[in-house]
């Protein structure tokens, strides 16, 4: 049987004014909080637990088993801080979740905050999405004024503060040290682990650091259950996730499915690959992931079998090129942006981005020598492992997979110029004519 | 009021605020710290705040935020230089932002900047000499489905062409107002969006859509094909008032849980799944 979607997120996306409380409460939201409150803190995290629910930002952590790690309570202050600091090139799913449905996250957020024993909660969101932060800071005015934020929550004794917290450009926020380091006043800079935010997050303090949509489908679970959960996606990656199609797609967008749907089902959801092309290379979830190619259409969409095939699941991020992009360019670009991002805290990352960039942009450029192929993967060897964070490690997966299954393409650039090989009008949307070759106007760096 | 030499011949920046002005943003300020368990906490949004009286993080504001959290310049300037966000000099009334980061550069976003900084005739982090428009070249802002996005003060531009770019600059230049396709009625200006990131609502929460065309497309798909989630099971407290999925639908398929291909889990276990741990958990 053809995989189907589950609209559990998104299912109130499309009604009047989405956004309100008053929307999410028709279609029966806040009941998992009432739920939830009727309970001991510690089931609300032994259900989250049996869900197998894993981490929906990238890296596929069982999130009951993170609140687990917290120690055991020492009257001192708790945290939760909620990830919203959505970057990936590529993702698109929590800044859309958040514009059209912030309630879910916010009633996600107390229900954490409850399960945790936690009465000041933060939300982490990027400052480059100005209305979004609005409506966060609306849902949360709405949900204070209804009593499910404040003193005695609903009756119940329980109190929660949440604090929306904007970020101000920088990738790097997105690593939860990071993170938790930008949000106490400092430079955005990862922390050496251990000790894990569990133990010492938030101004030193147990801290659980939940992706936004990981927190959004609490509410859910407690409603219906670890088993309704469990009955969307497969044994080891449980439940519905948003996969975000993007790119050289007939109709690009959000697709809530179970774990372990595949491209090629997506695709014929989407309309296929845009009249007239075909697939060419994609990113299963973010431009961190390496990248798959057609002979991935029929790989299940879950964390384990994306592994397998040599990639990992991220974030869903799906970004779909066809036969007339470039992979050289489109390598050199995702490398650009990791050389900008890259905080510079560690060596390997900061000298190595640098580095990737200047080899990548004479190979674009057509003006690469018969060894920047293996000084690539060199570079990419001493980074991959070495660095402070995921950042540097992410930086090197565009590359690698790009020469594995594209190597001709970077030889080509010892000799052709990318956009001659590929030229750049036959991959936009509109037709147009460039205006030069080679460097961009206005571009310093 | 004192004044101190700017880094362009003949800018100069003012090295105080006024007493009405610093009343007022103290007052804003003590606010922002009271969110916070501690103060420090409060300086990006102080920072933000900064830029939406002075529209960008100007040597007062530094010493301003300074003061009033008990930390050294150094250690604010040493924050303000590290997120891109904040301005080292005066920005333009609308900061017009063109993603160039993969996706959008190849579906067209390097068209669109190549128009865009041709016809203003400035480059990355520059400003028009009228002062409307600074123009930057953006990395990814999380509406891929929408490619090639402009965003204007940080709201969504949509599925942009160079014609309709150019468009946009143009009303900015001209002094009128833009509309953009998800967010609110109007673009508000630099200083007044600065003012919002800094925590202070300006009542605009509710204007605009609440997802467009791609972001519905999933939910539009499942119900015209009656494809739902399996029926939550109702707590008996509380009961939904309508719009989750019914027990007992006329649609078997509601009833029946999601399969999937991949049902089975393989004995692999990944291995690089391990460095993507530390990020976005």
């Amino acid at each position: 049987m053809a995989t189907t979607l589950t609209p559990v997120l998104t299912e109130t996306w499309d009604a009047d004014r989405s956004w309100t409380l008053a929307t999410y409460e028709g279609a029966g939201g806040y009941e998992g909080l009432r739920k939830a409150l009727s309970l001991a803190p510690a089931d609300v995290v032994t259900m989250v637990k049996d869900s197998g629910l894993r981490g929906r930002g990238g890296a596929g952590f069982p999130t009951g088993m993170k609140w687990g790690f917290l120690p055991a309570p020492d009257g001192g202050p708790r945290y939760l801080v909620v990830n919203a600091d959505e970057s990936e090139p590529g993702t698109c799913k929590d800044i859309p979740l958040m514009m059209a449905s912030p309630q879910h996250l916010i009633e996600g957020m107390i229900i954490t905050s409850y399960a945790i024993g936690c009465d000041h909660a933060f939300l982490y969101v990027r400052g480059e999405v100005l209305h979004v932060y609005r409506r966060l800071l609306l849902a949360i005015e709405e949900a204070r004024a209804a009593g499910y934020l404040g003193t005695d929550i609903l009756g119940s004794g329980y109190d929660l503060e949440i604090t929306l917290h904007s970020g101000a450009g920088a990738y790097i926020c997105g690593e939860e040290t990071a993170l938790l380091d930008s949000l106490e006043g400092l430079r955005g800079q990862p922390r050496l682990k251990p000790p894990f935010p569990a133990v010492a997050g938030l101004y030193a303090r147990p801290t659980v650091v939940n992706n936004v949509e990981s927190i959004a489908s609490v509410p859910g679970i407690v409603v219906g259950g670890s088993d309704w959960f469990k009955a969307m996606g497969t044994e080891r990656s449980t439940g519905h996730g948003l996969f975000s199609l993007s790119g050289h797609v007939t109709r690009p967008g959000q697709y809530e499915a179970p774990l372990g749907i595949t491209l090629r089902e997506l695709l014929d959801m989407a309309g296929g690959i845009r009249e007239g092309h075909e697939l060419k290379f994609w990113t299963p979830g973010g431009s961190s992931t390496p990248i798959f190619t057609a002979a991935h259409l029929d790989v299940p969409l879950d964390y384990e079998s994306v592994a397998t095939a040599g990639s990992m699941l991220g974030t869903r991020a799906l970004q779909i090129f066809d036969e007339t992009t470039s992979v050289v360019r489109a390598v050199t670009r995702w490398t650009e942006f990791y050389k900008h991002e890259s905080c510079g805290k560690c060596t390997p990352c900061r000298e190595g981005t640098y580095w990737l960039t200047q080899v990548l942009q004479r190979l674009e450029a057509g003006q690469g020598t018969s060894a920047d192929i293996d000084l690539l993967l060199d570079l990419c060897d001493n980074i991959l492992g070495r660095a402070f964070c995921a950042l540097g490690d992410g930086a090197t997966s565009p590359i690698t997979s790009a020469v594995q299954y594209f190597r001709e393409e970077f030889e080509a650039g010892t000799r052709t110029p990318a956009d001659v090989l590929f030229p750049p009008e036959h991959s936009s949307l509109f037709t147009y004519t460039p205006r030069q070759t080679g460097v961009l106007a206005g571009v310093h760096a | 009021m004192s004044v101190e030499a700017g880094r362009t011949p003949g800018q100069t920046h003012r090295t105080s605020y006024d007493a009405e002005t610093h009343a007022r943003l103290t007052a804003d300020s003590d606010a922002i710290v009271a969110r916070y368990p501690q103060a420090r906490s409060a300086l990006l949004p102080m920072l933000h705040l900064v830029q939406s009286e002075d529209g960008y993080v100007s040597p007062r504001g530094i010493a301003f935020c300074a003061s009033h959290l008990g930390l050294t310049t150094a250690e604010v300037s040493a924050v303000a230089t590290f997120y891109t966000q904040y301005k080292r000099h005066p920005n333009g009334d609308y900061t017009v932002g063109v993603c160039i980061n993969t996706l959008c550069a190849v579906m067209g976003g390097d068209a669109i900047w190549e128009e865009l900084s041709d016809c203003l005739g400035v480059g990355h982090d520059e400003t028009t000499d009228d002062g409307r428009i600074t123009l930057e070249r953006i990395e990814c802002n999380a509406a891929c489905d929408y490619a090639p996005v402009v965003m204007v003060n940080w709201e969504f531009f949509d599925n942009q062409t160079p014609d309709s770019a150019r468009e946009i600059v143009d009303t900015i230049s001209a002094g009128n107002p833009v509309v953009p396709t998800r967010g609110a009625d109007t673009v508000v200006s630099f200083k007044e969006m600065s003012r919002v990131l800094a925590g202070f609502g300006d009542g605009r929460a509710n204007e605009g859509v609440g997802g467009g065309v791609p972001t519905l497309r999933g939910i539009e798909l499942a119900r015209a094909e009656g494809w739902k989630a399996p029926p939550l099971q109702a707590s008996g407290t509380a009961a939904p008032a309508g719009g989750e999925p019914k027990v007992g639908g006329e649609q078997s398929s509601a009833q029946r849980p999601a399969t999937t291909s991949g049902d089975v889990s393989p004995a692999g276990e990944q291995k690089k799944q391990t460095s993507g741990e530390a990020k976005e958990s």
